[in-house]
């Protein structure tokens, strides 16, 4: 039995339904980034997998700067989050409608 | 054969772990099934002979991130159940396996076509670290730099946006504002 290329892609495609399903169904704005960080991480899996069965680094390089990237979301959203939370003190995404749109 | 049992173990988890993160009510049960689901995707970048991956994996995401959605969660009032959008369920779901199947084609495009060869190909012989640091310090040295300045404008942000008192600058106030300041503050603390 052996894994390929297919089941890891198989496998990343799950886990980003699940983090899609995540970002559709949480009103809550911190669970939302837990969501954000899933879809993120599933990506991740697919480009080591397709970097190691193409014997090509690029895919490892890409997966670097999706987790830097993914490190400076977390810092900026959660400075907002707080920032809205100070304020408002809640942080449900209904309520954030102050733009009527 | 072992590698196979680990995949299925470990994809396994990781899919049980991020689903508890998705449905459950409390955002600790949330925040404790996401650092694992971390660490155990990290053992597919072990699998896959990405070493220094699955080591950045577990610093950046299980000890960083973490550490600081923990932090955040502080200020937050998590003790409460997590209410639910009540939309519908129909919509969501088949949003959810179309923009999955929209996943799976772009991932399957590039291997329809053939004739696809390595551009910075994996030597064999040394280890996964040292190839790294080559690619990375010769032909992703912009992108690693830019990255790095991304990296230093996030933390600006981050203690600017969460710190107390940030619109206050010791530096370019003159000493008599400064003991004023500091009068007003011990007055506070007093009362």
């Amino acid at each position: 039995m052996e894994i390929g290329l297919n089941h890891y892609l198989v496998l990343s495609t799950i886990l980003f339904a699940i983090g899609l399903v995540g970002v559709m169904r949480r009103k809550n704005l911190l669970l939302l980034f837990f969501a954000t960080e899933i879809l993120l991480n599933s990506v991740n899996i697919a480009f080591a997998a397709i970097s190691h069965y193409y014997g090509d680094l690029t895919g490892q390089m890409f997966a670097f700067f999706v987790i830097a990237i993914a490190a400076s979301e977390v810092a900026v959203g959660l400075g907002l989050l707080i920032v809205w939370h100070k304020r408002h003190g809640k942080i449900d995404l209904d309520q954030m409608s102050t733009m009527k749109g | 054969m072992f590698e196979a049992i680990a995949f299925y173990l470990f994809a396994f988890l990781t899919i049980s772990m991020f689903y508890i993160t998705v449905t459950t009510s409390q955002a600790l049960y949330a925040l404790t099934a996401l650092a694992a689901g971390m660490i155990f995707i990290s053992a597919f970048f072990f699998i896959l002979g990405a070493d220094f991956l699955g080591a950045i994996q577990i610093v950046v995401y299980s000890g960083a991130v973490m550490a600081l959605y923990a932090f955040g969660m502080m200020f937050f009032d998590t003790t409460r159940d997590v209410k639910e959008k009540s939309g519908n369920k129909y919509i969501v779901s088949g949003l959810s396996i179309l923009a999955a199947i929209l996943v799976v084609v772009i991932f399957a495009a590039p291997m329809v076509s053939t004739n696809i060869t390595a551009n910075y190909p994996i030597v064999e012989g040394i280890g996964n670290t040292q190839e790294v640091g080559m690619v990375l310090f010769t032909k992703y040295l912009i992108p690693f730099e830019v990255a790095a300045v991304m990296l230093l404008v996030a933390m600006i942000a981050g203690i600017v946006l969460a710190g107390k008192k940030m619109d206050l600058s010791l530096t370019l106030m003159s000493g008599e504002e400064i003991q004023h300041a500091m009068e007003e503050q011990n007055k506070k603390v007093l009362v």
